[in-house]
């Protein structure tokens, strides 16, 4: 078998509703056991566990909490971003749905190693579901004392808020999200200084994703050098991968890093419906490249995905069938992002229009070369001159389509007849 | 000291400075578009993007800190590329009719185009035309040139605190605009004119009144006069030839004879008078247990701040209506009556540092018989510098004439209106004098001048030492005010100007103001002042002559009727 059920132990298994029953199934176990442990023993376990963020950005875990854990602040802030709103991801909401204590849990033991003293769930606007579950759940452990003064009797103080957002993409980036927060406009700030030194209401915070906190009591449970020896060695542990397109079974899956692409669509999601064959496949989600078929045999691994240039890691795989066009798809795209800039800086706010301008000039067969060399300097300028993470991935689609279909655009640009 | 390399140049500058600083210290110029010194670090046009070896991105150099042994790449042909691609982009989205616009050969995006070499854009336009907001006297927004690069909203924001400016919406069509969409009106917006001082192109400019004021010069019919403020004259040089400081009262003189004024008047006389009113104004609140801190009232930026947000501290205020408007209400009155003129026919003009100035001159109580404005049109130094071009007037050429008189001796107290803490020592030098009786030894009031924001001084005032204070910027003021709001005010007298610096950074002033500026215009209007014969108001034989010849006496039932006025409750409800 390839899944490898870790984080996803419980789904299915527990009622999320039910704080009992998680306890049974091992629930807040880790976090009895990381409160008599050293604080510094914590983060270092992390580090030898050599977590990465499941958001996307893949940053190693330990260091941001070792930032964090050495600001001498007396308010210090965890955040745990849940505004999954990259299309084609839909794992957090699972693991918010069929496990929220887990994801307390995490935050409980992160706050207890770093001394923040406040945490706040940022929720994606559309998962209501996800919100109430999250709210009964902080409340159920205040009940019986994982919340609240006095954890567990030690003189450990943490409290969790749940916050929702409101439809907003950009708000998924961690400044946007922090001043969305502090209920501003959803838009970033100037880095450095970083939010680890100065970030909520201007004070030190960390921010993680849903999975990475998750993933933090089972690190105290296995140890994190046996963690380690999952996945490959520049990426530990499982990955939840949100599959969807044209496969057969849709929907989350947890693996081990270092499986095949092809593996999880055709061994997890069971192959294409109809069994037709594979046009492209878009990892990650809108923000991440589109890669050609003959290049399923990729391993899913940081390490390999970082030759994108792009926030791969989040774990969305999307697969397009034949019927399926890529400047049809390039459209959307760039459309969904032209929506979702901020408009704070100037290649996000006016590059996706003229983006969206040239790819509809391919659509209809109206394009030149000069229209091909424009596209591919602009989608890299807004790639490399962005502020924020949203102009700096959102053109890789293209310039991935440019690579591996380049003659889907000579296509284009030789055959205006058959328009 | 960090030690790192720019364009193959060794460089050492200190901690924390940003690349685009450590090369400027090194004579290399990174273009930028949103950075304006003195402002907050935005980081959104990404104008001065470069290239920091062993990154992928380029990082914007304005926020980006040096680091040790950091290689750096200005100008390489990625960065260039980029560079151009972005300005493409802002010029892709606004109204690039640059012939036609206010701000041609002034605006810092055509700059920045023709210095990268932008001869073509590869990007069509996607600008869609919207309404021109110009509903009020003061300010023009205009939507279609605005590059959202964010400065006016910070200096809204941060350094007045009004927070009338927002970014609105998203994506391509986000706009920077009043909050809630709205016009700017004088429910909440000041008309400070920071915003458009800081404009890097026409999106926010001050309402072009010039026309008016060539059609009541050749109006046969007109008697036109013209006052000109303390700041202007040390500021309309930048307008001239870009040079800052230089004092140019003389030639003001000379160029408005030229432009065809009838008579050319010194606002800083009806300064002097100011603070004969207000003095006594000071002294009878004291004496008679009135409201204090009494707090000046010539700024009409801090009016409409007070008006608007502090309504209920408005009995603190001084009832004297500011030099402006003093010396309309004169040209109307007093003037006409000496100079046999139906005061219908006295057009009276002002040259003011302020766009704030235009929304004053409209304000219904500024009228002596009720109909008419006593000041019919406001011209900020900028489009005075605008007149003499149209003219073709050789300003540095002009011999340096004197102010006509009534209204043309004038006292250095009148001088410093012009800046931050001025108006308080001009008021010190009088109030000291006719409280103790006794001639003040040092005139200069070092702890009031200067940039900082509040400023302290003691006065000893008949025995008992009185605590003064001056803040400049509505930030600021906002301090004093709530001191005031919560009881717990220490001062018997406030000075507050709106703008940083003073009038001399006012919003008309020319463009390019920064702190830097600011201190030479202040250096200047303290020159002017070390050099006046006169140095306090109430030695000002004019001024006197007035009181004699007309007033009668300072808070007197006419310096009640012409001199002073009340302002109105405008919160918002």
């Amino acid at each position: 078998m390839i899944e490898m059920k870790l984080v996803s132990k419980r789904f299915g298994k527990i009622n999320p509703l039910s704080i009992e029953e998680y306890i049974k199934f091992d629930g807040y176990k880790n976090l009895v056991n990381a409160l008599s442990m050293e604080k510094t023993e914590i983060i270092e376990e992390v580090q030898h566990a050599y977590l990465r963020g499941r958001g996307g950005a893949g940053f190693p875990a330990a260091i941001k909490m070792m930032a964090l854990a050495k600001e001498t602040s007396e308010d210090k802030y965890i955040i745990c971003n849940a505004d999954e709103g990259e299309p084609g991801n839909f794992k957090d909401r699972y693991l918010m749905e069929n496990d929220p204590h887990q994801i307390l849990e995490g935050m409980i033991i992160s706050a207890y190693a770093t001394g923040a003293t406040k945490g706040f769930i940022y929720v994606r606007g559309e998962y209501q579901k996800s919100m109430s579950l999250l709210k009964w759940s902080i409340d159920e452990a205040k009940k019986k004392g994982y919340l609240g003064k006095n954890i567990l009797g030690k003189k450990f103080n943490f409290d969790i808020e749940v916050r929702s957002g409101a439809g907003s993409y950009v708000c998924g980036e961690e400044f946007a999200l922090i001043e969305s927060i502090e209920g501003n406009p959803g838009r970033t700030r100037v880095k450095p200084p970083f939010p680890t030194t100065k970030g909520l209401y201007g004070k030190p915070t960390l921010i993680n994703n849903v999975e990475t906190l998750a993933t933090i009591p089972l690190i105290i449970e296995m140890g994190g050098k046996e963690f380690a020896k999952i996945g490959t060695p520049s990426s530990t542990g499982t990955k939840l991968i949100s599959l969807s397109g044209n496969v057969k079974n849709k929907g989350v899956y947890e693996i081990p890093f270092g499986v095949p692409i092809r593996d999880v669509i055709y061994k997890l999601g069971g192959g294409i419906e109809n069994d037709r064959k594979i046009k492209m496949v878009q990892l990650g989600g809108a923000c991440g490249p589109i890669i050609p078929e003959y290049m399923l045999d990729m391993i899913i691994d940081f390490e390999r995905f970082e030759e994108f240039d792009s926030k791969t890691g989040a774990g969305a795989i999307i697969v397009m069938d034949e019927r399926f066009d890529l400047f049809d798809i390039l459209l959307k795209i760039v459309r969904f992002f032209e929506h979702e800039s901020c408009g704070k800086c100037t290649p996000c706010r006016e590059g996706h229009i003229q983006l969206a301008n040239l790819v509809i000039k391919f659509i209809e067969r109206k394009a030149t070369v000069k229209d091909m060399v424009s596209l591919e300097s602009l989608a890299r300028v807004i790639h490399q001159a962005s502020l924020c993470g949203l102009g700096q991935t959102s053109p890789t689609a293209i310039i991935s389509s440019l690579k591996y279909f380049r003659d889907d655009y000579l296509d284009r640009i030789e055959h205006p007849e058959k328009a | 000291m960090v030690n790192l390399v720019i364009n193959n140049a060794k460089v050492s500058v200190e901690e924390n400075t940003s690349i685009l600083q450590a090369a400027k210290q090194y004579n290399m110029d990174i273009p930028t578009l949103c950075y304006y010194e003195d402002l907050n670090i935005k980081s959104d046009c990404r104008v001065c993007v470069i290239e920091v070896q062993g990154k992928k991105g380029l990082v914007s150099a304005c926020s980006t800190p040096v680091a040790e042994g950091m290689v750096v790449y200005t100008n390489s042909p990625r960065v260039l590329n980029a560079r151009k691609t972005i300005v493409e982009l802002i010029l892709s989205n606004h109204d690039t009719n640059c012939t036609t616009c206010v701000k041609n050969m002034k605006c810092e995006l055509q700059t920045l185009a023709r210095n990268l070499g932008i001869d073509e854009n590869r990007f069509p336009s996607v600008f869609e035309r919207c309404d021109i907001d110009e509903n009020n006297p003061a300010i023009v927004r205009n939507p279609n040139l605005c590059i959202k690069c964010g400065r006016c909203v910070d200096v809204c924001k941060n350094v007045q605190g009004t927070n009338v400016l927002a970014t609105m919406g998203r994506g391509h069509t986000m706009q920077v605009a009043p909050v809630f969409n709205e016009d700017l009106n004088e429910d909440f917006c000041t008309f400070c004119g920071q915003c458009a001082s800081v404009c890097p192109v026409g999106a926010i400019t001050e309402k072009d009144n010039t026309d008016q004021v060539w059609n009541a010069i050749m109006d046969s019919e007109k008697h036109v006069i013209v006052q000109v403020a303390p700041a202007v004259r040390v500021s309309l040089g930048e307008e001239i030839d870009q040079v800052v400081g230089n004092i140019v009262t003389g030639k003001i003189v000379s160029a408005m004879r030229l432009l065809g004024f009838d008579r050319v008047f010194d606002t800083d006389f009806t300064a002097d008078l100011t603070i004969i009113e207000e003095g006594n104004e000071l002294i009878h609140r004291v004496t008679t247990g009135g409201v204090l801190p009494m707090m000046t009232s010539c700024c009409p930026g801090w009016i409409s701040y007070a008006e608007t947000r502090y309504p209920d501290i408005l009995d603190h205020l001084s009832s004297c209506k500011s030099p402006q408007q003093m010396f309309g209400a004169l040209a109307k009155s007093y003037y006409a009556e000496k100079m046999n003129l139906d005061p219908k026919h006295v057009f009276v003009v002002s040259i003011m540092p302020c766009t704030a100035k235009k929304y004053e001159a409209q304000r219904e109580e500024m009228s002596v018989n009720g109909v008419d404005p006593d000041v019919d049109v406001v011209l900020t130094t900028r489009e005075l510098g605008k007149m003499i071009k149209q003219m073709g007037i050789n300003f540095n050429g002009l011999e340096e004439q004197d102010f006509d008189n009534p209204f043309g001796i004038t006292s250095g107290a009148g001088a410093i209106f012009g800046a931050t803490g001025g108006v308080m020592e001009a008021a010190i030098r009088t109030v000291y004098e006719v409280v103790n009786k006794k001639p003040l030894e040092n005139l200069d009031f070092k702890d009031l001048r200067g940039l900082e924001g509040i400023k302290e001084a003691e006065v000893d005032l008949g025995g008992t030492m009185v605590k003064v204070a001056v803040a400049h910027t509505l930030a600021n003021a906002k301090v004093l005010c709530d001191q005031i709001r919560d009881g717990k005010s220490p001062y018997a007298f406030i000075e507050i100007m709106t703008c940083p610096g003073g009038c001399i950074g006012g919003g008309g002033q020319p463009y390019g103001t920064t702190n830097k500026v600011r201190q030479e215009r202040i250096n200047s209007t303290y020159r002017v002042d070390a050099n006046m014969k006169i140095r306090k108001s109430h030695e000002n034989p004019q001024v006197t002559a007035l009181y004699e010849d007309y007033l009668e006496k300072p808070l007197g039932k006419k310096s009640h009727h012409l001199l002073h006025t009340h302002y109105h409750d405008r919160k918002r409800k």
